[in-house]
Order: structure tokens, then sequence, then C-alpha cells
């Protein structure tokens, strides 16, 4: 379970290009739920992701997971409850390096790791067994340096490696967009294939307004830092890409108006 | 044959240097410039312990330590200070230039009728050919404290390297490497890629600080000057190394070609030098050197892909 509280972050403060890139953000996952953010380009979804992963300090507020307050934990160390795939497939694995080897220290987040051989003959056949339900022919590569992999292929195995220690939480930020059409589906699928599987606690970014209606059971629309709607339980099992666009529309049609005749206004027009 | 012998004890021993800085060059991916004086920070170290009656053993432990506290410094001036990590290096260095004179309280410490590493592998082989004064290595009569010392310098360099092998095979190994390489990935994995930089430079240095220790007693005396220019040697090395296996490959063969690549270069040091290379001249065509083996792969790519393309539009 994920408790978001006032979080705000501006990027840049006092100066030109100052970004009140999060303005007080409240947000509630319950366990097990697997929840998308959409939102336009600028809106925050990133930010609040890179938030709750640690990738920085935000100015107020508070991340709890499962009640633990996490706000003040160094990104390494969230590792031990955060599972997470980036956006680009070269981001979550190390190119020069063996799949085995990549993998094996996914098999130790947020552990210790001690002088023990990494990679022994058990280890290994762990790995090869795991990665043969990916269907890719990847258990024969093992020894293969990663950056060998195609961009699906090294998306696949990310999203695996994060997975691999059942994480608290999986953060998934954009991790299709970089993929071509079809490896961006072998993806989604195996993604809804795990989460579900797993029971995991997910909170994924995406751009595509389809893959927002078919992925996730809960939808969390961004707009300018701040969380303008979100669609869940029956209203999400009804919402369509059209129904999306036109909430969007209607959070842009209420922006235009001036901030104070919004508030008189706003019911009216709107 | 005194060249060649000279040429491979000289050799191994800056491969404990060669290999220190392949684990900050290429594992760490971090230009650590630490190097010109931590070589002699080890050599001044262990050259002063031994005139004072210390072991030649405990003595070079010493110096690897001391090598390992260098990088210490540098680590942390780049991790928790954020000074760039080539002004780290430089800082340090230049600290350590003034930490050098005041250990040794001279410029110069000659290490002469003082016990050195080699003295118990020279004492066997003297009583083993029953007190000659030279043995036989594949035809030519080599004096014995230069075979003791070629002999015991390459137990201790294969030594060295297998621990650095194995290491780099364990799981902290494992996240070593890949610090470097993705360190993105690796925090998301829960390493501490910081502490990780720290540990690894540690470990360079500890490896250049033995070096020179090794090489102080292998010329006989410590000099201040000594350092100036080993972070170029150490680099021209691997690439030699790089040259002789593949650039791509697994942690031991990449050892083994830092080895090669150093003692290869010094065969090529020494024979340029027979040749009537001036030693003055030696920095700068070791610098040429390295500047060509790092643009001309890359301009040769270019120029290749230039022609083709070309081809193609005639």
């Amino acid at each position: 379970m994920i408790n978001i509280r006032r979080l705000t972050k501006t990027f840049f403060p006092n100066t030109p290009n100052e970004v009140q890139a999060l303005r007080g953000i409240d947000l509630d996952i319950p366990e097990g739920c697997f929840a998308g953010i959409i939102g336009t380009n600028g809106s925050g979804k990133s930010t609040l992701l890179n938030a709750v992963a640690g990738t920085f300090e935000p100015d107020q507020g508070r991340i709890l997971i499962d009640q633990q307050d996490i706000t003040n934990w160094a990104e390494y160390r969230r590792a031990s409850l955060i599972g997470r795939v980036f956006q680009n497939p070269f981001a979550g694995t190390a190119a020069d390096m063996t799949i085995a080897e990549n993998v094996v220290m996914a098999m130790r987040r947020g552990c210790s790791r001690g002088l023990g051989l990494a990679l022994r003959r058990s280890v290994r056949d762990e790995i090869a067994d795991r990665i043969r339900s990916l269907k890719m022919g990847l258990e024969d590569r093992l020894d293969n340096p990663i950056g060998t992999l195609s961009g699906g292929q090294r998306q696949a195995l990310t999203l695996l490696m994060a997975t691999w220690l059942r994480p608290r939480l999986l953060l998934l930020d954009e991790h299709t967009a970089a993929l071509d059409p079809k490896s961006a589906a072998q993806v989604a699928e195996l993604t809804l294939e795990i989460i579900r599987r797993e029971k995991l606690t997910a909170l994924m970014v995406t751009h595509s307004m389809q893959q927002a209606v078919q992925l996730p059971e809960h939808i969390i629309m961004m707009h300018k830092g701040q969380i303008v709607r979100q669609f869940g339980g029956q209203e999400k099992a009804r919402v369509r890409v059209p129904d999306l666009l036109a909430a969007f529309d209607h959070v842009r049609r209420r922006e235009q108006l001036d901030p104070a005749v919004a508030e008189i206004l706003g019911r009216q027009y709107v | 044959m005194t060249l060649v012998i000279g040429a491979f004890t000289i050799g191994l021993i800056l491969s404990l240097l060669s290999m220190g800085v392949w684990i900050s060059f290429r594992i760490l991916r971090y230009c650590d410039i630490t190097v010109d004086g931590s070589i002699t920070l080890g050599a001044s170290v262990a050259a002063v312990l031994m005139i004072n009656g210390w072991s030649p053993w405990t003595a070079t432990i010493a110096a690897t330590l001391a090598g390992g506290a260098a990088g210490f410094a540098t680590g942390v001036l780049h991790t928790k200070f954020r000074i760039q990590e080539l002004l780290a290096g430089i800082l340090v260095m230049t600290a350590l230039y003034s930490v050098n004179l005041r250990v040794m309280g001279k410029s110069n410490v000659p290490l002469i009728n003082v016990d050195n590493i080699a003295s118990p592998a020279a004492g066997m082989l003297t009583r083993g050919t029953g007190g000659a004064d030279s043995i036989n290595i594949l035809g030519w009569p080599v004096p014995i404290p230069d075979a003791a010392m070629l002999i015991t310098v390459l137990v201790i360099t294969v030594t060295v390297a297998l621990i650095i092998r194995r290491f780099l095979l364990t799981h902290l190994g494992t996240a070593m490497r890949a610090t470097g390489e993705n360190p993105q990935m690796v925090r998301a994995q829960g390493v501490n890629n910081q502490a990780m930089i720290v540990f690894g430079l540690v470990c360079a240095n500890a490896l250049v600080g033995m070096s020179g220790a090794l090489l102080a007693q292998y010329q006989g005396f410590a000099d201040v000057q000594m350092g100036i220019g080993m972070i170029v040697w150490g680099l021209a090395s691997i690439i030699i190394g790089e040259a002789l296996v593949a650039a791509r490959c697994t942690p031991g063969l990449a050892l083994l070609g830092a080895i090669m690549g150093t003692i290869l270069f010094r065969l090529l040091v020494a024979i340029a030098l027979r040749w009537g290379l001036n030693p003055n001249d030696l920095k700068l065509v070791t610098a040429v050197f390295v500047f060509a083996a790092l643009v001309l792969p890359g301009a040769v790519k270019y120029f290749v892909q230039k022609r083709t393309k070309e081809k193609i539009h005639d």
C-alpha cells in the first residue's frame, strides 16, 4: 500500500525557469492495485514516479510504503521495496555484462552483497529456468552481453529482473514507449501477466491512452503538477479512450478561464 | 638478455599499476590521476619503513594500505564533496607530493644494503645452485638477484591477478563492474553506487601503492619524481593489452591482457631506448601513442564509412 501526502516539488526555484512540477499530490494506492498515470507533457507524471523512486528529494510531503515513511531514504535504499523499469531499454541493464550477470544482480536487489561467487551452477540453472518462461530463447544465451539483445528483449528482461524478488511496489516509467509496436505489445502483455500472477502493487506512467484503458485497473489523470481526475472500479471498467480525451478537454477549458471567475462561472459553463 | 629480463621484471611490477588503472579507468570508468601520486607514496612508505628495519613484506603491505588511503581521499572528494573526478585526482596527487616529501624527509631515499622482497628467493636460489652467482635461463646466465626478483614479482603479480579476478566474479565484484557501466541501474538494484566508486578507487590505488613499493625495491631507491606520467604509462599498457585480447571479454582475460600489455610495453620501451631514443623524449612518445590509440580506431571507422558512402553515391 502506497500513501503520498501533500507532495510538492519545484525545480529551479526563484529563477525564470522555475517549474512547479508537483503541487501538493495526495494519492493512496491500495495493496495489489495496478494504477496508471496519464497526463500531458510536463504534467508531472514522470516527476511523481521519480519522487517515489527517490531520484530527487521533494520540497514537502511524505511518501509511505506499507506505513513505512521512505521520504528520506536514498534511492538505492528504496530498491529493497521498489522494482523499476525505465522508458529507455538501455537504462535498466548493463550492456557489456552478460544476461546472467545482470540477472544475478537483481536476485540480490536490496540485499547485502558479499564475497560469495555470484554465478554458481545452481544459480545459473535457476536463472535459465525463469528466463525460459519469457519464451524468447534467451536461456541459451546466458553468457552473451545483454547489449546484443533487442530493445524488446532487454525490456522484458528488465521487467523480469524488477520482479525477481517480489517488490512491494513496481514502478513502470513509460516502459513500452521506446519499443516497436510488436515488442511493445509483448512487453505490455508480460507486464499484465506478472502483475496479476504476483498480485503486485504497481504504478505505471504511460503516454498511450489505449494502454491506460487496457492495462491498469485504476487511472490517475495529471495536469500541471496536480491530480485532476481518477477513474477506478466500475467507472474504470467502462471508460474508453474518447472518455479520457473528453476529460482532458474539460480540464483544459476550465483552465482557460480566469482563476477568479472560474470559481463562479465554472459550474455553469464548463 | 639483461634488457629482456629487466623489461619483464619492471613489466610485472607495473602490471600491478596497470591492473589498478584498469579498475578505475575501465571498470569504474573513472579517470583517476591520483595514480601519479599514489605510486610514489607506495614507494616512499616502503623505502622509509625498510631502512628503519621493517621486513620488506610488511613494508610492502603498509605501502599497499597507504595507496588505498590515497584512493579513499580521491573517492570521498568526488562523491561526498562533489568535486569533478579529474580535479579530485589532481588535488590528491598534488597534496601527495608534499606528503611523499614528508614521509621520506628528502627527495630521494636509496635502498642500499637493505634486504628486499626478493632476498628470500635469492637465498634459496644460491643454496639451490650451490653458491653460484648466476643461473641459466633459456641459455643465458642471469645474475641471482635479478632472477630472484623476477620470480618473486611473477608470483606476486599472478597471485594478485587471480585474487582480483575471483573478486570481480563475486556478488560485490559484479555490482562494482555494473557501477561504471550503468549507475542508474545499479542504484535501482539497491547498490550504493557512490560507496562503490570509493571502494573501487581504494582497490585501484592500493594496487598502485603495492606497485610503487616493488618498484622502489627493484630499482633500489624511492624518488619523489618517480610517479610523473605513470597514469599515461598505465593507459598505454591497457590499450596494448586490449589489442592483444578482445576489448569486450571476461574479467580474467582482461586482467591477462593488462599484464601482457604492460610487459610488451616495457619491452618496446627497452628496445626503443636501445635503438637510441632519447630517454627525455619517452613521455612525449608515450603520450602521442596513447593519443593515437584512443583516436585512430574511431578515425579509421569514420573514413571507411565515408568511403563506402561515396561509393554508394557513385
